[in-house]
């Protein structure tokens, strides 16, 4: 009953809001930017918590996902348009297939054994180096200010006429034109890398098991060998 | 418009934490991979804010290559890793110890 009283209340108290269409939308935009900033937090942090406690790796990967998901949500609030589309494509798209292609095909999906323990103090000492990590931040963040300094060094961000993808481009192909020619040489190197570390290296004959050595020239090769030795 | 840059980066921040800590309390290689990732996605979501807040677009540059590095990270990480399980079948890290002497 009072519930009901008190939404008639404000129903009437903000008749006038309501009855201007500029300041209800500025209201609805101001309204919508929190609810889609809290969708992506309790994603994100969902997702973090999901990685570091969840026993199974494919879960943790699939947990991953979703603070990925979280962090584009974030993005595509703060205006960063293309950032988001790149968050999607690169790390749920990629990043997160190549996590489940090492976890299945190397069978690592078994569970963590604690029977070993190197260092027994170390996930309470953990725990509470993050802890304190995590209030030093926040306290820092409370008595100094988060940004000084010039605005717009490097370009503005919203310029007229332009938009994300256009700036964004701009800024990468002429001004950080040098670091994009470098992330190409890394890209090329890193692929390179990649295939030489997994590359099954064949091993000569003298190496292997007589089983192997059987199999791979046929038995009746095989018995010849045998007679000239 | 919208929400504070002040919130983006106590959620950053916790973000960051939470990857910290899982680095340091998981035992498997692979999810400890993961909580990097975790710690990448708080830097980025940082330089994302600062840029709104400075009004600068360089933030946004930056997070383009750190994607890119990220990738790159992953790829051979992970080549790695497969190398290291093909050697031997461990899955957590503390079983790594060849060079304790």
């Amino acid at each position: 009953m009072i519930p009901a009283a008190l939404l008639v209340h404000s129903v009437l108290a903000n008749a006038h809001v309501l009855a201007n269409p500029a300041v209800s939308a500025r209201q609805l935009g101001h309204a919508s930017a929190w609810a889609v900033f809290a969708v992506g937090a309790v994603f994100i942090l969902g997702g973090a918590f999901g990685v570091i406690l969840t026993r199974n790796p494919v879960h943790a990967a699939l947990m991953l996902v979703l603070t990925l998901f979280g962090v584009a949500i974030e993005f595509v609030d703060e205006q960063s348009d293309f950032l988001a589309a790149v968050q999607i494509i690169v790390y749920a798209g990629a990043v997160i297939i190549l996590f489940l292609f090492v976890i299945m095909f190397l069978g690592v999906d078994r569970k963590e054994t604690s029977a070993r323990e190197p260092f027994r103090a170390q996930r309470p000492v953990a725990i509470v180096l993050g802890v304190v990590t995590l209030i030093e931040i926040l306290v820092v963040s409370r008595t100094a200010d988060w940004t000084s300094g010039a605005m717009s060094v490097s370009g503005a961000l919203h310029q007229a006429g332009a938009d994300n993808i256009q700036n964004l481009g701009q800024s990468v192909y002429t001004r950080y034109l040098l670091p994009f020619e470098m992330t190409a040489a890394l890209l090329v190197i890193a692929v390179v890398a990649t295939v030489v570390l997994a590359r099954q290296r064949d091993r000569v004959a003298a190496e292997m098991t007589r089983e192997e050595q059987t199999e791979l020239l046929g038995p009746e090769e095989m018995a010849e060998h045998e007679v000239r030795s | 418009m919208g929400v504070p840059g002040a919130w983006y980066l106590t959620l950053a921040a916790v973000l960051f934490g939470v990857g910290a800590v899982g680095l340091l309390i998981r035992r498997n290689v692979l999810i400890m991979f993961m909580c990097v990732e975790l710690m990448l996605n708080a830097a980025n979501l940082s330089f994302v804010t600062f840029a709104r807040m400075l009004n600068d677009i360089a933030g946004q540059s930056t997070v383009f290559f750190v994607l890119v590095v990220a990738a790159a990270e992953v790829v051979v990480g992970l080549g790695i890793i497969v190398s290291i399980f093909r050697r031997r079948a461990a899955a957590t890290a503390d079983d790594l110890h060849s060079l304790k002497g």
